[in-house]
């Protein structure tokens, strides 16, 4: 059995990943994407641990993540379509009207 | 399999939400010509129909759905203040709509959907129950912002909301899992210190990302850089209803956690402390930079926030919440009804294309329109907590909740802040009062529908601010009934 260790290792691996993503990248679907990663990290840990306490939480609570980044990846690309339409652009920089 | 009956009656306001948001969906095809009564009537009704039903999990309080759900006097407080916003944003957004020609029966029914979402928030007694509602109100919010699609500013709005947003819900998530990890549940009254060695590390960076997650929802600083900006680009009444609404949930939720995790309170103080701190100051000053009046409104309601979690930090500070939690309770109740208010005048007088924000525009508005200036002056003292008003003895609570926590300088802060925040508001009020009308642009009448919300969110400011009795035991009855640390 792979000891608890390295799925953390995994999972705070990918924490790392997404928020990296988030904070370096202009191009919104990439900013998405980074925001898909973290989930994954959490997921990951969810399930590893429910298998450390032996309880089966974690891993009915990683289907409802699983779920839920769907619905948010889809109105999150919905969002990004409807931005693109009236500014032909998805980088996060030129998202400058609303500013003070 | 069918759960007990009384699970499904401690659950009705819920159901019927979720039921006419379905069923608002399901006809809003069907119907051409003059459908926009109806579907205004039907959510409406909806929605007013479960603030009724409220009663049933008010009268049958205990645990629903094994343990998943809460019924308590405090969910039940909770329930009735996010019924009652969603209740009037519905009727008072309907002329909005109209005017942007973007009047569809899916405005109504998400709003619906994403008050379900903050109910079960209210209710969520184990963090799986609290993610999902926390969801279900947070995507709602995001297509609502961004719901004017031809105009860029809405959509950059809906943009920023959703980007960040979901950021701070990963991170929430990222803290549960942490929190599972360390104590082998996610039901709240089961989360007990370890006892394992090394545990005791997972379970406060758990709590510290839950509450990094949570602070971006309800605007605490330093996560408010989204808000003034999500909430001028969104339509707004969404406005209205993302800043009373969600945040009441998000605030119920944090006081839950903080009531049923013993290790919370202690672990939290400092960081509900300086982010109290933080969030009146940075509130209050940029306001006073503004020239818009809905970005002012923005930057007021990160500063209220701020209020709120003084409040908090009383209830972490302290064995006994009760006070703290009432004052947090009272005040969300007190702040949903003037900032509603507030923004719902807002946006009938913006106009077409919400043209009309500046403070300039509001010149002489009390020649024009004596009642409606009346209302809007009255929320802005409100807001700004003079006496006879709601928001004095909102913020008189919170105050004698600080000093009874002992949290003398967070008390002193909170007073010095009243006093910058009166510069902005009193500005409004001069500018409506005391300059000639703008002959240029002569603000529509008021429709009768925003004259009806208006009125009761006037009436109820000077309800709570004259007669606190009732409402501040109910208050504190909430309090009580959560399981104590």
């Amino acid at each position: 059995m792979v000891p608890i260790g390295h799925y953390i290792f995994l999972s705070v691996a990918l924490l790392a990943i997404g928020i990296v993503g988030i904070v370096t990248r202009r191009n919104v679907i990439i900013i998405l994407m980074s925001i898909e990663l973290i989930l994954n990290a959490v997921n990951i840990n969810l399930v590893a641990f429910s298998r450390l306490v032996g309880s089966v939480e974690g891993q009915i609570f990683a289907i409802f993540i699983i779920t839920d980044a769907a619905a948010e990846a889809a109105v999150g690309l919905g969002i990004i379509i409807a931005f693109f339409r009236n500014r032909e652009t998805v980088l996060a920089d030129e998202m400058d009207i609303l500013k003070w | 399999m069918f759960p007990p009956r009384q699970d499904v009656l401690r659950l009705m306001p819920e159901i019927i939400l979720s039921l006419s948001g379905i069923l608002l969906m399901l006809i809003e095809p069907f119907l051409s010509g003059a459908r926009r009564t109806l579907i205004v009537t039907l959510a409406a009704l909806g929605s007013g129909l479960a603030l009724v039903s409220t009663i049933y999990p008010a009268t049958l309080p205990g645990t629903a759905f094994s343990g998943l759900l809460r019924i308590d006097g405090f969910s039940v407080f909770v329930h009735v203040v996010v019924e009652a916003v969603a209740f009037l944003v519905i009727i008072g957004s309907a002329d909005y709509l109209d005017r942007e020609k973007i009047q569809h029966g899916e405005y109504y029914a998400l709003v619906l959907f994403a008050t379900v979402g903050m109910c079960v928030m209210a209710g969520a007694a184990e963090l799986m129950t609290a993610f999902v509602g926390l969801e279900t109100s947070s995507i709602s919010t995001y297509i609502l912002a961004g719901y004017r699609r031809d105009v860029p500013r809405s959509n950059e709005s809906a943009m920023k909301y959703f980007l960040l947003g979901s950021f701070a819900t990963a991170f929430f998530l990222y803290g549960i899992a942490l929190l599972y990890g360390a104590t082998g549940t996610t039901q709240l009254a089961r989360m007990t210190f370890p006892t394992t060695p090394g545990r005791e590390r997972l379970l406060d960076l758990g709590l510290g990302l839950m509450l990094v997650g949570l602070a971006f929802k309800i605007a605490a600083a330093p996560f408010q850089l989204w808000t003034p900006d999500v909430y001028e680009g969104a339509p707004t009444p969404v406005t209205a209803l993302m800043a009373s609404g969600p945040k009441a949930a998000a605030f119920a939720l944090l006081l839950r956690i903080l009531a049923t995790v013993g290790a919370a309170g202690t672990f939290w103080f400092w960081a509900l402390w300086v982010s109290a701190a933080l969030t009146m100051f940075v509130g209050n000053l940029a306001a006073i930079a503004q020239s818009n009046v809905k970005r002012m409104l923005a930057y007021s309601s990160i500063s209220h926030a701020g209020y709120i979690l003084v409040a908090l930090a009383a209830a972490a500070a302290s064995d006994q919440v009760e006070l703290g939690v009432a004052a947090v309770l009272y005040y969300l109740a007190v702040y949903a009804l003037m900032k509603l208010g507030a923004f719902i005048f807002v946006s009938q007088l913006g106009g077409e294309s919400e043209r009309h924000m500046e403070i300039d525009d509001f010149r002489g508005l009390a020649v024009r329109q004596p009642v409606a200036a009346a209302c809007f002056a009255l929320f802005l003292l409100s807001l700004l907590g003079l006496p006879v008003t709601s928001g004095f003895l909102g913020k008189f609570y919170i105050f004698n909740a600080a000093l009874a926590s002992r949290l003398i300088w967070l008390a002193v802060l909170l007073a010095i802040n009243t006093v910058i925040a009166a510069f902005y508001y009193l500005r409004v009020i001069v500018v409506m009062y005391m300059r000639q009308p703008n002959q240029t642009w002569p603000p529509a009448p008021m429709p009768w529908a925003v004259t009806f919300v208006l009125s009761i969110a006037a009436a109820g400011t000077f309800y709570l601010g004259l007669f606190p009795g009732r409402v501040m035991a109910l208050a504190t009855q909430a309090a009580l009934s959560l399981p104590g640390r």
